[in-house]
């Protein structure tokens, strides 16, 4: 008898033979505080309840699935449909997850709070979520992610939280986590690591998509009632998966619908000139999990690119690395080029500057709707918006601003 | 059983400590870390750490994660690495262990990972971010090539898990000093001693502790519950600071320092 795919990980946090826990000794207490943590406030109502009405009134939800019709007669084939993460408060999926995990911090008595960041999406959702709640904040984002998403540095430091620059590595989000790992490993008695997506060490990739999940039970809901029946294709970007995770995981067995991750192209398939993980490397270990990794062969992680700061990253979710063992999900890549024209369409088209990452997930839309006929029904994760990319964007089309 | 274990038993029979050397392979060249490695005898010291660059480090402070860095630019590998520690492995009384990633075992396969090592005259292996639970694969093959796991307890590792990595220890435990990243510490915390005493009283193992010890009144500290200190960023710092001297030179100063801990391990002195 075979597992079903919802349920996904087991104890020990694998899904099929992906995750587990490889981190040091030093965090492994923590880990386990945490599983109970999470475990205890999954069956207690106050917990749910109090999670709820946060994203009902804080965050705005339940986001729109709002039906893009001149970017759909544009491509001439199917209907593309958006799920509105863009318009939740803070701009994006993450605020699902780090409402989530402040109020966990919480329960655990903790009063510190650390996070990484790369496009800057998930710090400012930490950093509200803790300024929200009274914790200290402090964000790990990368030198080269702090220059292409300024916004979202300034953001941060308004809402109180304190942004250390990390200059190690390639200065993005992957060294971000190291800094941020380092950090946990001197603090985790008195501090939660608010991890942003579907990556790390368990509880992490399972609590995470869970808390962001109510992306995919939402827009479930949403078909059924606009349609009468459920997408036959849902479309999200993964970098560490998370919207793809919250957006995929509700539907994984209603098999008539099909779904397709979308990673970063970059500017090639060589390698450090894209970050598709899924594409384009194979099962090691990187920051606490076993899943596909970007390695050279002596397990040495490679430098990778992506025109989106929340893309450009070596590793990917366990859980996305079983769902395409398993052949459940298809992983493809768009490159920069693609999605800065994708973000061009949808703002003429929509009035909609969506973020870089989301960008991406949109390309691959329009070149599967164009094929498609106008019966079917596509879904984008619409993860975030743009205004954070609006500068780099301008920069890399040459746009002058006056 | 692994040459590690022959150490220890040898010390031990001649009421005797040690201090086990961290040396990041490859820094600043190869042949500096086997040379050192040749050297150590003249010291007291039989056993020695070598670190296998990675590029990321979760566990390590500046001072090594620079040295794997710069390491690494110069574009080192494992099989290097393992080729110039068999030599020394093979004509000195050195018994290595290697400090190694998970994501570097896993990726050269746990099998030929541990064969090379083996053949290289490795005796132990360290693997940082392999906690117990997911230890099993490697751990059946380490004991079928008798090279020792060696495994970390933490401060914050609780006392009924502590007991349990002992009994699957081999070679040694590795007691680590403090909740944190490797790095040079002014202070060790006050309840450390009682902490490895406590250990001490759970396993017959040897006890090596490591992470901050850096200074002779470190080692006059510990050296009472402890078989084996291991200085690792301490002596990083200073062969880095001494990559401009003339080699002779560099390989002296390292050595000196060692010669200073090492006289620290004796009591009353």
């Amino acid at each position: 008898m075979s597992v079903r795919l919802r349920d996904v990980p087991d104890k020990r946090g694998r899904f099929g033979p992906f995750g587990g826990r490889f981190v040091p000794e030093t965090l492994i207490h923590a880990l386990e505080e945490l599983t109970e943590a999470y475990e205890a406030a999954v069956q207690d109502p106050s917990f749910q309840a109090e999670l709820e009405g946060l994203l009902r009134q804080y965050v705005g939800r339940p986001s729109p699935l709002y039906f893009a019709e001149r970017l759909s007669r544009r491509c001439g084939g199917a209907q593309i449909w958006l799920k509105r993460e863009d318009l939740n408060h803070t701009g994006a999926h993450k605020i699902n997850n780090t409402l989530g995990q402040a109020l966990l911090t919480v329960r655990m008595g903790k009063r510190r709070v650390i996070a990484e960041t790369g496009a800057g999406q998930h710090g400012v959702a930490t950093a509200t979520a803790c300024a929200r709640f009274g914790l200290e904040c402090v964000v790990y984002m990368g030198e080269e992610d702090m220059r292409r998403q300024r916004p979202n540095v300034l953001n941060m430091q308004l809402l109180g939280a304190e942004v250390r620059p990390v200059r190690s590595g390639a200065r993005t989000l992957r060294d971000a986590i190291n800094e941020a790992l380092r950090d946990w490993m001197t603090s985790c008695p008195t501090t939660h690591y608010c991890l942003g997506s579907v990556v790390g060490p368990h509880p992490f990739p399972k609590m995470v998509r869970d808390f962001q999940s109510v992306i995919g039970r939402e827009t479930r809901a949403q078909c059924l009632e606009l349609f009468g029946r459920l997408p036959d294709l849902i479309v999200a970007c993964v970098g560490g998966g998370s919207n793809s995770a919250g957006m995929f995981y509700p539907f994984i067995e209603d098999q008539q619908v099909a779904l397709v991750g979308v990673e970063a192209g970059g500017r090639s398939y060589r390698p450090g000139d894209h970050a598709a993980t899924l594409c384009f490397g194979r099962p090691g270990i990187l920051h606490g999990a076993f899943s596909y990794v970007l390695q050279d062969d002596d397990g040495q992680t490679l430098p990778v690119h992506s025109v989106s700061a929340g893309l450009d990253y070596p590793g990917t979710g366990p859980e996305h690395s079983y769902w395409k063992e398993i052949g459940r999900v298809r992983y493809t890549a768009v490159s920069d080029q693609e999605a800065l024209e994708a973000f061009q369409t949808l703002a003429r088209d929509e009035g909609i500057l969506p973020a870089l990452e989301s960008a991406h997930a949109l390309a691959e839309a329009m070149r599967l709707a164009a094929q498609r006929p106008s019966e079917q029904i596509i879904v984008v994760c619409l993860s975030g918006r743009g205004d954070k990319d609006a500068a780099e964007v301008a920069r890399l089309l040459r746009l002058e601003i006056p | 059983m692994s040459a590690i274990d022959g150490v220890f038993a040898q010390l031990r029979r001649e009421g005797q400590k040690t201090i086990v050397p961290f040396l990041v392979a490859g820094d600043p060249d190869l042949e500096f870390t086997a040379e050192l490695m040749r050297r150590l005898p003249e010291v007291g010291i039989r056993l020695c750490e070598i670190g296998i660059p990675y590029s990321d480090p979760i566990a390590d402070g500046p001072v090594i994660q620079a040295a794997y860095t710069r390491t690494l630019e110069r574009g080192i590998t494992v099989r290097a690495i393992l080729e110039a520690i068999r030599p020394v492995a093979e004509q000195t009384p050195i018994t290595p262990i290697t400090m190694v990633s998970y994501a570097i075992v896993y990726r050269h396969g746990l099998q030929q990972y541990v064969q090379e090592a083996k053949r290289a005259g490795v005796a132990g292996l360290i693997v940082p971010d392999l906690p117990l639970e997911e230890s099993p694969p490697l751990a059946q093959l380490c004991q079928q090539e008798q090279i020792s796991l060696i495994q970390l307890i933490t401060p914050t590792t609780p006392k009924e898990r502590a007991k349990r990595i002992a009994d699957q220890t081999t070679g040694f435990i590795y007691y680590v000093s403090v909740v944190g990243i490797t790095g040079e510490r002014n202070q060790l915390p006050p309840e450390l001693v009682d902490n490895v005493a406590w250990l001490r009283e759970q396993t017959n193992l040897p006890i090596c502790i490591g992470f901050g010890i850096s200074q002779p009144e470190h080692v006059r500290m510990l050296a009472p519950v402890a078989d084996g200190l291991i200085v690792g960023s301490a002596l990083v710092r200073r062969i880095a600071e001494a990559k401009d001297q003339p080699r002779p030179k560099a390989i002296q100063t390292a050595l000196e320092f060692l010669r200073q801990l090492t006289a620290a391990l004796k009591p009353n002195k």
